[in-house]
């Protein structure tokens, strides 16, 4: 019983991170239905450019955190005024293969940087977050990733429902003609979007950065299991990506803990198979009918 | 009697075969001819055997980028898990080599229909689903082959790879690389060719269709989750095909190049050469082969001269980099590839001097 209220813990907060990462991802898909191939490597940017600021650049903590957001601000910003912004209009492939190459740059671009090497942050968190309940332990990274999952849900759904903005973005992502012809900057909600969704990354590449330490190879395969994520939550609900990403984050847990460890990495994808097979638009998604 | 003619200087085609025919002058039949004359006679007595080593690999490439391209370039159907069919072929190949002892000209083409089959189960989602959610589907197949190939340990020994017995045909042993060259470069033109007429009958028109619209496709009466299935079904078996001779080439295959890496590297050949042109994959798989190469010898050069003496450099990252800026730079400037390129080049010959 222990255990298994441990793996729960476990999933749980793993979940949550999932979730997270997963969000982002969703906020691009839902203004401009770009697959981002690259998220991983956004996760891993964040992860990397804190990293620095704390160990080499001996900022404070909180200011290396604000920082590193800033910096994953622009950079989202960046990667779409110089490469998703041509393509817009453009077929399906030569997006999803841009963001596949974006990916390889970034990736090789911080290899080129940090090496493959595997770093660990100093030890920051103070350790009264940790909770000890009974014989059950939970560590404080998981309820720090807790606790910003839930803060970041509640702030984008009030950002959707009561910004400007995130009417905007809502609008574009329901209908860009229309939202266009009503006098929507579309090209400033997809730069908007590109640039929360990295900033989101960034954050969740820090938190699974404390947990997991940092690797350029782990993290940006974080950014593959995303997609099991948000296929179950539904491509286009920001509510979806956390359900989704506790869904999957449980699975994981359990299935490392009570079947095969090596199996634990693609029970994600077996499950996402059979979510595509029963039901394809997900648990929250838009389902699109058409007819012949 | 035909009539020797020169290219016209526009489309000027009025009937349907005019369109469809493959070599649209004498000239570029006689061409092909001679090269492929010039291919077979000097290619292999004139190089060393790391270039022919660096030409069979590019063949083999090839023709499982021809088969990407039918279902990316003509069908429209974007899948991510095309480097672990060519594994399931090269898997399939070994397997029936060594347990069951089959020699290498059955070997080779039942692995293309073994791989055929694994691409059709993996191809049955598109049923339901198309565009982006298919594929993500085929990521997930690559990850779930990619698993079963390293643990069904019974079938494929796992992590420790197969060793391949020498393949012969008729009797005579195929062993080092010139003899290889010739197994291969038959198997890419009469891939090739095959290929380049299933465009031309009405399953490459229905896969055209589909990719076009496919509700406009399916209003016309194709039955579009049949053509879907045929497609992945034709894709895999060059796949297949590919592993299956990079299996006997190698003589010895393990789990570890069918990665998600290469189902992109694939993808990334189909789009740098060119979609939906059969010789534009062949120029992709090129590309993409000496790219790889040239950036291994760079590395190296530089690694002797003791430029990066404090650097670490391997060869991991520089590829990454290099690898993703030919994509992107490709997408942003020539979305229609080396294929494109060629025409404008040709054409530019064609109306020379009074192009405008």
């Amino acid at each position: 019983m222990e255990f298994f209220i441990q793996l729960l813990v476990n999933g749980i907060s793993i979940g949550f991170l999932y979730g997270l990462a997963a969000m982002g991802f969703v906020m691009i898909f839902k203004s401009s239905s770009v697959l981002n191939f690259a998220h991983g490597e956004l996760l891993a940017a964040g992860a990397f450019i804190f990293l620095t600021l704390v160990t080499w650049a001996k900022v404070p903590v909180f200011f290396a955190f604000l920082v590193t957001l800033a910096g994953s601000f622009i950079l989202g910003f960046i990667v779409e005024r110089l490469f998703l912004r041509p393509l817009i209009g453009e077929p399906l492939i030569y997006v999803i293969m841009l963001t596949v190459g974006l990916a390889s740059i970034f990736k090789g671009l911080m290899l080129l940087i940090w090496g493959g090497n595997l770093y660990i942050y100093p030890d920051f968190l103070p350790s009264n977050l940790s909770i000890q309940w009974g014989n059950i332990h939970i560590p404080p990274v998981y309820v720090v990733a807790i606790i910003i999952g839930l803060f970041f849900l509640t702030l984008f759904g009030l950002f959707f429902k009561y910004s400007s903005q995130g009417i905007y973005m809502r609008s574009v992502a329901d209908n860009q003609t229309a939202s266009l012809s009503l006098g929507v900057n579309v090209r400033r909600v997809f730069a908007l979007s590109w640039a929360i969704a990295a900033l989101v990354a960034g954050m969740s590449g820090i938190v699974l950065g404390i947990i997991n330490g940092i690797n350029v190879h782990d993290l940006s395969s974080v950014g593959l299991k995303v997609f099991p994520v948000v296929i179950l939550g539904g491509l286009d609900s920001i509510g979806g990506a956390i359900i989704g990403g506790l869904i999957i984050g449980l699975l994981e847990t359990f299935t490392g803990g009570y079947l095969d460890p090596s199996l634990r990495d693609v029970i994600p994808y077996i499950a996402l198979v059979f979510i595509l097979m029963v039901k394809p638009y997900g648990l929250f998604g838009l389902v699109e009918i058409e007819r012949v | 009697m035909r009539k020797l003619w020169f290219h016209p200087c526009g489309n000027f085609s009025n009937r349907y075969e005019q369109e469809i025919t493959i070599f649209e002058t004498d000239f570029g039949r006689a061409a092909a001819l001679l090269g492929m004359v010039v291919l077979f006679t000097l290619v292999p007595f004139m190089t060393g055997p790391y270039v022919l080593y660096v030409i069979n690999i590019i063949g083999i490439t090839s023709i499982a980028a021809i088969g990407l391209n039918i279902l990316v370039g003509f069908t429209g159907q974007i899948s991510l898990g095309h480097g672990a069919f060519v594994g399931v072929g090269a898997y399939a190949a070994a397997i029936m080599a060594t347990s069951l002892s089959f020699p290498f000209w059955i070997a080779v083409p039942v692995a293309g229909l073994v791989t055929a089959l694994v691409g059709m189960v993996f191809g049955m989602p598109s049923v339901r689903l198309k565009g982006l959610y298919l594929t993500i589907a085929t990521l997930a197949g690559q990850f779930i082959i990619e698993y079963i190939l390293v643990h069904w340990e019974s079938l494929t020994r796992g992590t420790m790879g197969i060793i391949l017995p020498s393949a012969s045909i008729l009797g005579i042993t195929i062993e080092g690389d010139r003899s290889f060259f010739f197994v291969i470069f038959i198997s890419l033109i009469a891939m090739t060719y095959i290929a380049s007429n299933i465009m031309r009958t009405r399953y490459g028109r229905a896969f055209i269709a589909i990719r076009d619209n496919d509700r406009a496709a399916e209003g016309m009466g194709i039955p579009i989750f049949r053509y879907k299935l045929l497609a992945f079904g034709v894709s895999s078996f060059y796949a297949g095909v590919a592993g299956a001779l990079l299996a006997f080439y190698l003589i010895s295959i393990s789990t570890e190049p069918f990665n998600l890496g290469l189902s992109v590297e694939y993808l990334a050949m189909v789009i740098i050469g060119g979609m939906g042109n059969i010789a534009g994959s062949v120029f992709g798989a090129t590309f993409i082969t000496v790219l790889n190469e040239v950036l291994r010898w760079l590395t190296d050069f530089l690694m002797n001269a003791g430029i990066l003496e404090g650097f670490q450099l391997n060869v991991a990252p520089l590829r990454e980099l290099v690898f993703g800026a030919a994509i992107v730079l490709f997408i942003l400037f020539e979305p229609r590839g080396l294929a494109e390129v060629w025409r404008i080049i040709r054409s530019s010959f064609r109306l020379w001097p009074f192009s405008y």
